[in-house]
């Protein structure tokens, strides 16, 4: 990993469950900045204080510290020509997944991170908590900048197919089954070397019972928990998210069918209200990214 | 002319009004009766809770409902929202409008918007409703 460069990342279990997703950056600062779900505070910080314990026993030198700081997102296609007013820094440089240390409207030490979860362009932006409602207003004084809610997150990280930690994976999901492969290094597949490998390397290029798809429909919204059938009406997984995309105009859901059912344009159907609606297998992201990637 | 015509307005809107007095249920479902024929529909307070109206799920002609089934769904992109029959009787048409412009809910609650249309097999249920009055102070009651 190349200094200032982040990536996601899976906590997981020795049944090759996920215990969490997470962002970890190698910082200039010799440092790894990781950004984990609030959720999921407790374990992911137990589980890292006990390896952080195995090495220090061992003779490493690595503690954990926790960042009193709180967390904005700018997010949309305006969101780095907003940001460039109040930073030095000429943010073209700063791709998609990287991160800088800066002063932004003023505030001293945040550390902006070209990141999001909306499959837009954007950045979080670490504040210390002291000033982070002093910076959402220094941003919110442009006219461009709007509050956004949960659930209208949860709209754009459906569209970008991103999947969100609790409903699309969690500890009984490995990422073969997730399709979150490319979240595992080269290297880290050969070295088998990582809690859960024993289960989550062979699925790799052996067989899975399930996989999560996409799933487009028009009609009555598709959400979570509800079954999907075959085309013959047989319950063959069920939808972990959903929701009427306001892009699209059409149902966008995710969920987990039989592997023999998952590929893209299959039509499959969901039971909505106990009436069977046809659902086509659809490639994520449903709504192109538009990441800021410098290629 | 003009006077003859403001009273014949005044004479219209008062037998509008005395025959379709709305009837409110703690679901927030209205009904208003002519005819035999009930006109269901979701009241102001909860068109605004609702946020926009993506999608109505609504049942099919001759439908048959007690009082308090549920009997549909109103969707925003946030939520589903199930729809209760207020009466006991036969659904006789539904608003296809609200198939290609669902947000009529959101615009004409009262009016455009209305559900379904349906009998009203027992009269005496209509009793056990809420006037506009008393479902004007529920819900200023459950906004406490």
């Amino acid at each position: 990993m190349c200094h200032w460069q982040g990536t996601l990342s899976l906590f997981t279990n020795e049944e090759g469950g996920i215990l969490d997703d997470l962002i970890v950056t190698s910082t200039s600062e010799q440092h790894l900045y990781v950004v984990s779900n609030a959720g999921c505070r407790d374990k992911d910080w137990a589980l890292m204080q006990g390896r952080a314990q195995e090495l220090q026993a061992a003779g490493y030198d690595v503690h954990l510290e926790v960042s009193e700081n709180a967390l904005l997102a700018l997010q949309g296609p305006l969101a780095a020509q907003v940001l460039q007013k109040g930073v030095s820094g000429d943010l073209t440089k700063l791709p998609f997944m990287s991160s800088a240390v800066m002063a932004v409207f003023g505030v001293p030490d945040c550390r902006v991170t070209r990141c999001g979860y909306t499959g837009e362009d954007g950045v979080e932006i670490s504040v210390p908590v002291g000033c982070a409602v002093e910076l959402a207003e220094l941003l919110l004084r442009d006219p461009q900048v709007q509050l956004a809610g949960l659930a209208a997150r949860d709209s754009l990280r459906l569209e970008a197919g991103l999947c969100l930690y609790g409903n699309d994976i969690d500890e009984t999901t490995t990422p073969v089954e997730a399709a979150l492969v490319w979240t595992l290094g080269k290297r880290r597949r050969v070295a088998m070397d990582f809690p859960g490998a024993a289960i989550i390397v062979p699925q790799i290029k052996g067989k899975v019972k399930r996989k999560r798809v996409g799933l487009t429909s028009v009609g009555p919204p598709i959400r979570a928990h509800m079954p999907i059938l075959s085309p013959e009406g047989r319950p063959i997984g069920e939808v972990t998210s959903g929701c009427p995309s306001p892009c699209l105009k059409k149902n966008v859901a995710m969920g987990y069918v039989e592997s023999e059912h998952s590929r893209a344009g299959t039509v499959l159907a969901v039971e909505v209200r106990k009436k069977s609606c046809p659902a086509l297998i659809t490639k994520m992201p449903f709504v192109p990214t538009r990441y800021y990637t410098l290629k | 002319f003009a006077h003859s015509q403001v009273k014949c307005h005044f004479f219209l809107k008062y037998q509008v009004c005395f025959i379709l007095a709305r009837k409110f249920t703690d679901k927030h479902e209205w009904i208003s009766v002519e005819n035999g024929i009930g006109t269901v529909g979701i009241s102001n307070f909860a068109q605004e809770a609702l946020g926009d109206v993506v999608y109505c799920g609504l049942p099919e002609i001759g439908t048959k409902l007690t009082k308090q089934e549920e009997f549909g769904a109103l969707e925003s992109v946030k939520a589903a929202s199930e729809l209760y029959s207020p009466l006991t009787g036969e659904v006789t048409d539904i608003n296809t409008a609200l198939a290609d412009n669902p947000g009529l809910v959101n615009k004409s609650c009262y009016e455009d918007g209305w559900l379904i249309k349906m009998t009203v097999d027992n009269p005496s249920e209509l009793d056990e409703l809420m006037s506009e009055d008393a479902y004007e102070k529920f819900i200023k009651s459950i906004e406490d």
